[in-house]
């Protein structure tokens, strides 16, 4: 349920939170990024970063130029002025993906636990644009919403100790791909060559929150490889879809 | 300009590059990373009339060895990890004058765990989404994204060697009654939220009372405690939102984590309560098996703090004035013959002008009946007259 009126708490003496409603669902979402919008325009004196996530927004201000309750009434004024995000043209960002055999390596698991063969994991997989409901986590990382039900599978018993940047993988109704090496339990379906996150791009995180993402399957290993050079050559263009809005 | 003041011939256990973090990309998913103990670190830099955001190299317990490559200016603060300057004891916080060829060593942590070694103009490596704070699980920052190496070379922001000023800036004072002593019981303040309503009455009351000790487990990214588990409601799991610098996530097991420099920007877990800034570095130089207690207070004392340390840096950074040339000098009497105590260039060594300034941390040499003669000498101001 999306709030009336935002709720507030402190966090710390340098940060509060701004939260909009009590459910991860894309009209509270569309909310937060309203707010995060207006906060990037420059709207509240005093704020110096801020974070948005499913129905709050973490906002950092400095106490030497606002108290909480400025920072609080400022906010309320973003939220009665901003117009409604999301109503317009949306962004689908294209990850081409080698699914399954050595890239994917949980792909059977997964086709086994819901009863259903590869082809049609990857076909319910990449048949669906999943909301990027917000960045975190880690530098890169999409939580991303949407993913069908049919395909959700337990982590694994236990994490492997690394997996590699592109990893495709699902973990119970989850969906996601990891953008740097970390330890990680999810099952692996796929692999993107494209990099999610690379700190020498004049734009180092592909994604945004509000953005789209559409996994399109890649037909062969030899296909994968060369968009991966063609990534590593800083050759290759991401393909990026604007849609008008369903609603 | 830039040029080469530091090479690092042992690394110690950890040492990284760390300035005040990476603000404006958490919404990104990227960690501020930056320094543990922020005040330390900014003292360090208004010692020496540095950016207040000036680059440092972090160091850790057991701190590194090195080279000087150029005559310059160092402070350390934060950690006593027993700083020495050609095996010469060496003074923290405040603003020592070092030359091209020193040794700088650390003999061993005596109180707190991380140390912060400044330098005039601050270190100079590449920004990155505007910092040069070292975030390695990503691989940014400081020099490829590592801890230093053995062999790196650092370039300060401005040297003697390169004929810029930062080497003649003013010289901050810190007060001697503000430099921290950290022990090992550690009381840090708290201010309740975001997620305080997760918890029980009984919940908040344990984390208030009850001492937490460190557990080995502590490290940049948090300090995972260990003490009388903390009671929630209704389990410890809220809709993954934003994890502020400081917060204490309790998971499931009621043991709190205080979140900290490299932690990931968002979480799942409920955030009982937040340090507040001014007292993040008392945790930041507890060691495992310190204990550390928390103590409620409101918003506005929290901020109270955080004011009285902006005007402290201010103050540090405003503080002492330059040895002035026509102090009177330094000499050494021997067999009734006064001699002059001579500084590196030849010069007279002055008394220091200001408390808690000092001259001649090393090789100060007086001409006695002919023969020269070498010292290794501290002569700090200790009061005023």
């Amino acid at each position: 349920m999306l709030y009336d009126n935002p709720r507030f708490f402190p966090a710390g003496d340098m940060a509060l939170v701004a939260e909009l409603g009590d459910a991860i669902s894309p009209e509270i979402n569309r909310r937060v990024r309203s707010l995060t919008d207006a906060l990037e325009q420059g709207g509240v004196p005093g704020v110096f970063d801020f974070l948005p996530t499913y129905r709050s927004v973490l906002v950092y201000y400095d106490p030497l130029v606002a108290t909480s309750d400025e920072v609080q009434d400022g906010i309320k004024l973003l939220l009665q002025s901003a117009q409604s995000t999301g109503a317009g043209a949306r962004n689908v960002v294209h990850l081409p993906t080698l699914y399954g055999g050595d890239l994917g390596p949980d792909i059977a698991f997964v086709a086994q636990h819901n009863g259903i063969d590869e082809q049609e994991v990857i076909r319910m997989h990449s048949g669906t644009d999943y909301l990027v409901y917000m960045m975190g986590f880690s530098p890169g990382f999409a939580y991303l919403g949407g993913l069908d039900e049919r395909l959700a599978t337990p982590r694994l018993q236990s994490p492997r100790t690394e997996i590699p940047p592109g990893a495709v993988g699902i973990a119970e109704t989850q969906t996601g791909v990891y953008p740097v090496a970390s330890p990680g339990g999810w099952q692996l379906i796929g692999r993107t060559p494209v990099k999610l996150f690379d700190p020498a791009r004049e734009r180092p995180v592909l994604l945004n929150a509000g953005d789209y993402v559409r996994f399109v399957p890649i037909e062969s290993r030899e296909r994968y490889d060369d968009i991966l050079r063609r990534v590593d050559a800083g050759e290759y263009v991401v393909d990026v879809e604007t849609e008008a809005a369903e609603s | 300009m830039s040029g080469a003041a530091l090479k690092i011939i042992q690394p110690g256990m950890l040492s990284t590059i760390q300035d005040r973090g990476r603000y404006g990309y958490q919404r990104f998913g990227m960690p501020t990373a930056g320094a543990m103990d922020m005040f330390a670190l900014r003292a360090a830099n208004a010692l020496l009339g540095n950016d207040d955001n000036a680059a440092c190299i972090e160091a850790t317990v057991l701190g590194p060895r090195i080279e000087l490559l150029a005559d310059i200016r160092i402070a350390i603060t934060g950690a006593d990890l027993s700083p020495r300057l050609n095996g010469v004891p060496m003074p923290m916080w405040t603003v020592v004058r070092a030359r091209k060829g020193d040794t700088l060593n650390f003999g061993g942590p005596a109180d707190g765990v991380r140390a912060y070694i400044a330098v005039s103009g601050g270190i100079d490596v590449p920004q990155v989404m505007g910092s040069r704070a070292t975030y390695m699980k990503a691989a940014i920052g400081g020099i490829d994204g590592k801890p230093l190496r053995a062999g790196d070379i650092l370039n300060a922001g401005y040297t003697d060697s390169v004929g810029e000023d930062a080497e003649e800036r003013p010289a901050g004072i810190m007060p001697q009654d503000a430099i921290p002593q950290y022990g090992s019981e550690h009381v840090a303040r708290v201010v309740l939220g975001p997620q305080d309503a997760s918890f029980t009455a009984k919940g908040i009351d344990t984390l208030l009372s009850a001492p937490y000790t460190a557990s080995i487990n502590s490290d940049r990214m948090g300090y995972r405690l260990e003490g009388e588990p903390i009671e929630h409601v209704d389990g410890a799991d809220v809709i993954s939102d934003g994890t502020p610098l400081g917060t204490i996530q309790v998971p499931g097991d009621g043991q709190p984590i205080i979140l900290l420099a490299d932690r990931g920007t968002t979480g799942g877990y409920t955030k009982i309560a937040t340090v507040i800034s001014a007292d993040l570095s008392k945790v930041a130089q507890a060691m495992p098996g310190h204990t550390i207690s928390f103590k409620a207070v409101t918003v506005e004392e929290a901020q109270a703090a955080y004011r009285a340390q902006e005007r402290l840096l201010a103050s540090i950074r405003s503080g002492g004035e330059v040895t002035d040339a026509a102090a009177p000098r330094i000499a050494v009497v021997m067999d009734d013959t006064i001699s002059d105590i001579l500084d590196g260039d030849g010069e007279p060594l002055t008394l220091p002008a200001a408390v808690g300034e000092q001259v001649g941390t090393h090789s100060g040499a007086a001409r006695i009946g002919g023969a020269t003669y070498e010292f290794d000498i501290t002569v700090r101001r200790m009061s005023d007259s």
